[in-house]
């Protein structure tokens, strides 16, 4: 418990020892639970002939006499199994939930150690109580935990660094692996032959099947520690990316070396067919995977009038194109990256934005249960396993692993550098090599073996190189980041310029490529570009879109997750500041065109940004009633603060609807900040307010010279267009607060340009449904 | 074929210094164009147009025109070329180098800001050193160029907001009564900082001899 207690008072040791005490409690109930079933049991087995309470008997009760009715009885049987699993994940959220609130330990810790160490505990009390504890057991895994954060990494892989660094990746992966494998295999034997280790029983093959399974850097630890640190993004789809390929190699060589170890000896006809394997098994998933993928992006082409169930379609091909993958032995993390990368692109044409949601945070749901999972159980079942520790092998065997990572990726980088054009840093080679770490994959493969003597042996050892690459690699790594200055993942923000020149760069790069005259790169690229536009999203992408270029889409999306997030942010009661005056007005040529300064998008855009806007005004205007008639209540200093809140949040809310919507233009209606904020793909967003660009600073004036100052602003704006807001506006501040919200809902509704509410049936009920 | 030899190797020296390239990639750029100009010393606009693969590029003008705008050829001077020898050929090519393990920081910014310059001078085609909405509309216009009619209007709204990010990005402050001129060299570094164009501009440039697998292939 030491661990958890932090140092300081306050109340995150209250809570915690709170969390220690609900720990214990309730690891005990479950493992007495356990005691209680097989009592049932046996009462059930006593001979029948004695006159028992026993709820479960459904005797004939005729003939016996009349018991009473039981009011309340116990009956834990029947809901065991979801009973203890609901516990076991509710446990591990607790302890998570707990890691964040002690904020010093998180900072220093990565939250993997952290778990691992819950899990130390709680298979140490579970021992103390004398259960039996329960371990990773593989198919668990790998059928259950492991595929949610495979899909998770799948789906937001970002396509263009991981298809830049496409080669350097794969050559880590497979050329890195097979180095690995036979290096450490080759070593440990060679150990093996040291006289007075006793370990003589261990072959050549045995050591080379130990060698696969402990080579393999691991997805699931390596995303638990890159994804605290932060580096940049070539660093980061380096590794990664080398983590998930390099599953088809791990794959074939441990089958192959399974095989083999009880038949004592390979040929070179069965290493042919292992590298036939080899390319069937890689391919072979891929293809799968696609074929998933494919046929998942033609379903979201029809689900447009069943919003409700597209999140499904995602997930439920992903994991049939994993399992599909799994029945044949093909590489499953492959399959399952190559389907979730093929969808992606047509599955967000075609879904609506609340199912895109739902996407996203269902599969961070699902990938950070299973992470906190594993590594918990991870820790109980090496507390829990029958473990054979041989100090000479263990210690050598972390030794070499971390010997032949960084040899591996040295040699290799040599090699690859002379292929990039954007050569590999020192640093660059440190950290991929630091970044190899070992995790539950390779216990499950370990668990898998059915060899009963050395699987102790070999268990002990990939339990100890997991804690040390998880414990030791994964808590250094951090103040090494920092140390030598590794360059940090820039928070960048989506800007439409930088898309623009994306988009410029490529054709440049294309047209001096086809001027030069060799097909490089960017050339194939362009080509697939093309195949893509005109043939495949003809048939994947439902109705207008599928000829949408790729700059308007882009711009279209952004556009709507700012009106959402403005709308969002204003509905809470913070007074909007004006961070940048800079509007149209200032941009547009001297000329006095009375043209659109407002991007003008596709009808049914239109009509779903306006259905958004509709439903959080109405939401706020509830709000805003029930909050002007409470504030009546109080004394008049509060209420004129309420009531200059109010005003300002209606006049920001008509001035960022009237900007969406097709007005006559040349008013300061823009939102103050133009620069469209478009957060990263992996940041689960959260509409804090305390982020948003009008959240700063942004305290309520208490004072009543603020309502005059309100009074002066709308001046700004007399000579523009005369519609009823402008007038209204002026007006509304003359009447009685409770007058406003009619006279505000009338003139609201009468400046929406659209024809009213009637028209929410025909229209593509994609946002409110 | 001795005497020429030396001369053109020394030529060849001249332009490596100048342009950084190595004399393998130069012999390769110099076959290629001798291709692309029929074995004459000169190139112009209509040599490039008739490339095949160019046909498909909704920026082909700009890039052709690249070529022959003298701003591209660091000796501050402006206006057009008619036609380009080997030597302007070059240095337009010089800008898509990219930065070696040997490059140190202030090499690398000089890098970008030369490679920044060339993406500035495309698009400021009058010459005036600020982009204006006008121009900016244009390559928003041609990169949309071959997405149909829809482009029209969307292409002018993408460039309003564009050009409204970038004053709210690097003025923000305006009175209603400003005027933002255009984008200025400074303002455009500004924005396209997150692109590091240092290791984003750049192609391959081939150190070995291709033509013999080149048959068939490109021609001219």
């Amino acid at each position: 418990m030491a661990v958890l207690r932090p140092a300081r008072g306050g109340s995150a040791p209250r809570l915690t020892r709170l969390m220690c005490v609900l720990l214990l409690v309730s690891v005990s109930v479950a493992s007495a639970s356990r005691d209680v079933a097989p009592g049932n049991n046996e009462t059930q087995r006593n001979p029948p002939g004695g006159p028992q309470e026993d709820p479960h008997h459904q005797t004939n009760s005729s003939t016996a006499h009349k018991k009473a009715f039981p009011v309340l009885s116990f009956n834990y049987d029947h809901v065991r199994k979801p009973f203890e699993i609901s516990l076991w994940i509710l446990l591990a959220l607790l302890m998570k939930l707990g890691f964040h609130i002690i904020p010093r330990v998180s900072h220093v810790v990565p939250e993997s150690c952290l778990l691992i160490v819950v899990g130390l505990l709680v298979g140490g009390i579970i021992k103390a109580i004398g259960e039996e504890a329960p371990i990773l057991d593989s198919k668990l895994f790998f059928l259950y935990l492991l595929p949610p954060i495979i899909l998770d990494a799948g789906y937001f892989l970002p396509i263009r660094p991981f298809t830049e660094n496409m080669g350097t990746i794969l050559v880590f992966a497979v050329v890195g692996t097979l180095w690995n494998i036979f290096f450490v295999g080759g070593m440990m034997y060679a150990v093996c032959r040291i006289e007075g280790a006793q370990l003589g029983s261990v072959d050549l093959l045995s050591c080379l099947l130990f060698g696969s399974i402990i080579s393999a850097v691991d997805p699931v630890a390596v995303l638990a520690v890159f994804e605290e640190i932060h580096i940049n993004e070539l660093l980061h789809i380096l590794v990664f990316g080398e983590s998930l390929l390099n599953d088809a190699v791990t794959v074939v060589l441990y089958h192959l070396f399974e095989e083999f170890s009880h038949a004592g000896t390979v040929s070179v006809g069965d290493a042919l067919l292992g590298v036939v394997c080899f390319f069937v098994v890689s391919v072979g998933g891929v293809m799968v995977g696609a074929i998933y993928g494919i046929l998942g992006a033609f379903t979201s082409r029809f689900t447009s009038h069943t919003r409700v169930i597209e999140p499904l379609f995602v997930f439920l091909y992903s994991y049939m194109a994993y399992l599909s993958a799994e029945v044949f032995h093909l590489s499953g993390i492959m399959s399952l990256i190559a389907c979730g990368v093929m969808m992606r692109p047509y599955v967000e044409a075609n879904i609506s934005h609340k199912s895109y949601t739902t996407i996203k945070y269902f599969l961070k749901m699902w990938s950070s249960v299973s992470e906190t999972l594993i590594f918990i159980f991870l820790g109980v079942s090496t507390v829990a396993g029958p473990h054979a520790w041989n100090w000479t092998f263990v210690i050598f065997t972390v030794i070499i692993c971390l010997v032949s990572r960084v040899l591996g990726v040295i040699g290799l980088t040599y090699i690859i550098n002379k292929f990039r054009i954007v050569k590999l840093t020192k640093k660059d080679q440190f950290i991929v090599a630091y970044g190899g770490l070992r995790g539950a994959i390779a216990f499950s493969l370990g668990f898998l073996l059915t060899n009963s003597e050395m699987k102790n042996m070999f268990l002990t050892a990939i339990i100890t190189v997991i804690f040390f690459t998880v414990f030791v690699q994964g808590m250094t790594i951090r103040p090494l980041v920092e140390l030598l200055a590794v360059k940090k993942k820039k928070e960048s923000k989506g800007s439409i310029n930088e898309e623009i020149h994306t988009q410029f760069l490529d054709h440049l790069l294309t047209g001096i490529e086809d001027i030069c005259g060799h097909y490089g790169h960017h050339h194939w690229k362009d080509k697939l570009n093309r195949f893509n536009k005109a043939y495949v999203k003809r048939w994947l992408i439902a109705g207008d879109r599928s000829t949408e270029p790729q700059l308007i889409s882009f711009y279209n999306k952004m556009e709507m997750k700012q009106a959402m997030m403005l709308v969002e942010s204003g509905s809470a009661a913070k007074l909007p500041t004006i961070v940048s005056s800079v509007s149209m007005q200032n941009i547009q040529p001297r000329v006095p065109v009375r043209q659109r300064a407002i991007p003008s998008i596709s009808k049914s855009r239109e009509q779903e940004i306006r259905k958004i806007l509709r439903a959080n005004l109405q939401n706020t205007r509830q709000r805003l009633r029930s909050y002007s008639r409470h504030d009546l209540m109080i004394d008049p200093f509060e209420d004129n603060v309420s009531e200059v809140r109010f005003r300002k949040q209606r006049v920001e809310m008509e001035r960022r609807m009237s900007h969406y919507l097709t007005v006559p233009a040349n008013r300061q209606e823009t939102p103050p900040v133009r620069k469209v904020c478009f957060e990263p793909e992996h940041k689960v967003y959260t509409y804090d307010d305390s982020e948003s660009p009008r959240g700063r600073d942004s305290q309520p004036h208490p004072s009543p010279p603020d309502a005059v100052s309100l009074l002066n602003e709308s001046p700004r704006r007399p000579n523009q267009s005369s519609t009823p807001r402008a007038q209204g506006d002026v007006e509304l501040r003359a009447k009685a607060p409770d007058e406003q919200d009619e006279q505000d809902q009338l003139k609201l509704s009468r400046c929406l340009s659209d024809p009213g509410p009637n028209k929410d049936g025909e229209e593509d009920s994609s946002f409110l449904s | 074929m001795g005497a020429s030899q030396t001369r053109s190797e020394n030529q060849y020296q001249d332009l490596m210094d100048k342009t950084g390239f190595s004399l393998e990639q130069i012999k390769n750029l110099h076959k290629r164009f001798q291709q692309l100009s029929g074995n004459e010393d000169t190139i112009s606009r209509e040599n490039l147009e008739t490339i095949p693969a160019l046909a498909n590029n909704p920026i082909r003008k700009q890039i052709i025109e690249a070529f022959f705008d003298k701003r591209n050829q660091h000796q501050n001077e402006v206006g057009s070329l008619e036609e380009i020898g080997f030597e302007q050929f070059l240095m337009v090519m010089s800008h898509f180098r990219p930065p070696t393990l040997k490059t140190t920081e202030e090499e690398r910014e000089a890098m970008r800001k030369e490679k920044l310059r060339f993406l500035f001078n495309m698009h400021d085609t009058d010459n005036d050193g600020t982009i204006t909405l006008v121009e900016y509309r244009k390559v928003v216009e041609e990169l949309l160029s071959k997405s149909g009619a829809i482009g029209q209007e969307a292409a002018k709204a993408i460039a309003d907001a564009a050009m409204l990010e970038v004053a709210s990005t690097n003025v923000p402050h305006m009175e209603p009564d400003d005027f933002y001129e255009g984008i200025t060299f400074e303002h455009f570094e500004q924005i396209l900082k997150g692109l590091e164009m240092e290791t984003r501009m750049h192609i391959r440039f081939l150190d070995v001899d291709t033509t013999t697998m080149r048959c068939g292939k490109s021609t001219s």
